[in-house]
């Protein structure tokens, strides 16, 4: 039997498993199983290459190819487990932007290779080349410099929140047009260069500006650059399985990524263009004062929980940021202990990534029956004795729903106001990412408790059990 | 490869993909956005396919070496760091036991 008939065969099945992967992986029942379906798909693939290989006549793989093949595949999988299985849950959203950033980097120094060494001079592979050098470049730089950002390896320059940042990012831009124009015409080593410079530039100035709560957008997004780039780069070696790969995960990429605005209520344009939110509404509501704010201890906290029914915690970015998710966790326990009912509230956008705060939470070994979204819950608010709100400020933000100027108006929030009391534990005065006054704090049944989350949570523990708490 | 053939490959492709995804809760948009991320590093067969077309061509075993090991950091990192946030899902069982 003819061996391209075989891998044809074997690719196949290869593409017809990852589709279903991808479709499992939007499942919560199936999710698991679909990822290691992907996976098996990916190594189905490699399988179909290698018998294509070794099996046609007058092909074959060299020795020495083998040795390149096997240190390349030992280094790179290697630190891939190792960085994977060591990382901490907290930082998933930047494993995810190094891991997305290096596959732009593998597409990208494929489509070098083959300019260099083993151009056949048609022009859809020189396009299909100039395409992959500069999705895959900007796939790479953009990558680095969003896990950097959330890293807190890198902070917002003020420079590029000011209107000169489009007019360099737009010089680049049409620099690296040029390069790719005059690379159609004619391919010369030092315009390469200058296209895979510019393009790299270009993805961190597009990516530099932005806040470090768009960012999640922004890796979905690169991550779809990165599909693309590997379809480019199935164009550029004459792989159909890399091209409908790669078109998959594009296009799902990009769905992904306009879901994820809508449950932020940004735009696209927004997101990559409008730089950080607060220097947009820092303009627009200038005259937040709070008027009202009630500040409370940790004991009086304690107390009014103690003689709470039923009990609902908003967790946020401050959470994530303090790592309390286990003194959350322990503090529930008390609490339910004494037959407090206790539920999480969970935001669509609730931490640094949607679906964060689950995990964080599952981490914590929080039962998942007890997660409750957004609109399952917000109708129990009204009955609701005690909301705790631990580091979330945007997404309790009455004014989405009150204040039609509001640049929040019509983000979709939790109706935490309906209860009877509201704790909010934060650090401090400081407003949310979005730079708006929240007007929950101000309202008399709220009661704000400064200090960090991990802190107040375990003064509260002590607090409780020195109220006799679950101490059944 | 006929490039006509080529571009339907890339255009079905594409569609496939816009209808893979339709209405995803929040819970998995990471997990998600971080497996369809391993699935991105398929590029690892163009650099396999570099290698062994490279032949004894010396800089081009090395470029197709690095390439390669990249892509599958990309992929072998993805799908395991996704198994450990999707283990976080169903950890139940195990806890009951303890």
């Amino acid at each position: 039997m003819d061996v391209s008939l075989i891998q044809s065969f074997i690719n196949l099945i290869a593409v017809l498993l990852l589709a279903l992967g991808i479709k499992g992986l939007s499942k919560v029942r199936s999710a698991k199983e679909a990822n290691r379906l992907a996976a098996f798909a990916m190594f189905l693939s490699i399988i179909g290459l290698l018998t294509y290989y070794l099996g046609k006549p007058g092909e074959g793989i060299t020795q020495q190819s083998w040795l390149w093949i096997i240190i390349g595949t030992f280094v790179g999988s290697l630190f891939g487990a190792i960085l994977a299985k060591r990382v901490p849950m907290t930082s998933m959203p930047e494993t995810v932007a190094l891991f997305n950033g290096c596959g732009g980097m593998s597409s990208l120094l494929v489509a070098i290779g083959v300019i260099f060494f083993q151009r056949n001079e048609t022009f859809i592979q020189d396009i299909s080349i100039l395409i992959s050098i500069f999705v895959g470049s900007i796939t790479f730089s953009g990558s680095i410099i969003a896990m950097a950002k959330l890293q807190g390896w890198l902070s917002t320059p003020s420079w590029t929140q000011s209107k000169i940042r489009h007019l360099i990012n737009i010089s680049i831009a049409i620099i690296s047009l040029v390069a790719f124009l005059n690379l159609i015409q004619s391919v010369n080593t030092s315009t390469i260069w200058l296209l895979v410079i510019s393009s790299t530039i270009l993805g961190i100035g597009v990516t530099l500006p932005i806040g470090g709560a768009d960012m999640p957008v922004v890796i979905s997004l690169l991550n779809s650059y990165s599909g693309i780039a590997a379809a480019a780069a199935g164009f550029v070696v004459g792989s159909q399985l890399l091209i409908v790969a790669g078109a998959m995960v594009g296009a799902a990429g990009l769905i992904l990524t306009q879901v994820m605005c809508k449950g932020m209520n940004r735009s696209l344009v927004s997101v990559l263009f409008g730089g950080t939110l607060s220097s947009q509404s820092k303009k627009l509501d200038s005259g937040g004062e709070y008027t009202n704010i009630t500040s409370c201890s940790v004991e009086e906290c304690a107390l009014t929980l103690e003689a709470a029914n039923k009990v609902i915690i908003v967790p946020g970015y401050g959470l994530a940021v303090a790592q309390a998710q286990h003194t959350l966790r322990e503090v529930a326990k008390i609490l339910e202990q004494n037959d407090i009912d206790v539920s999480y509230a969970i935001h669509p956008v609730a931490g640094r990534m949607p679906g964060h705060m689950n995990v964080l939470l599952a981490e914590a070994d929080v039962p998942y029956e007890q997660l409750k979204e957004m609109d399952n819950i917000n109708p129990d608010f009204p009955a609701t004795d005690v909301v705790l709100v631990l580091g979330a400020n945007d997404v309790v933000n009455p004014q989405a729903k009150s204040d039609q100027n509001s640049p929040l108006y019509g983000m979709p929030v939790l109706d935490v106001q309906e209860a009877r009391t509201v704790f909010v534990i934060k650090r401090g005065m400081s407003a949310g990412y979005s730079g708006i006054k929240n007007d929950l704090f101000d309202l008399p049944n709220t009661s704000m408790v400064f200090g960090d989350a991990k802190q107040v949570l375990s003064e509260l523990m002590t607090e409780l059990k020195e109220l006799g708490v679950g101490a059944k | 490869m006929d490039f006509a053939q080529a571009f339907w490959v890339l255009l079905l492709g594409s569609l496939l993909g816009l209808e893979l995804i339709g209405k995803v809760p929040p819970t998995l948009h990471t997990p998600l956005m971080s497996g369809a991320n391993a699935v991105s590093g398929i590029t690892m067969l163009a650099a396999l396919t570099l290698i062994i077309t490279a032949k004894n061509n010396l800089p081009l075993l090395i470029i197709g070496s690095i390439s390669l090991g990249f892509a599958l950091f990309n992929v072998v990192g993805g799908f395991v760091v996704t198994d450990r946030m999707l283990a976080m899902f169903n950890r139940k069982p195990s806890k009951k036991l303890k």
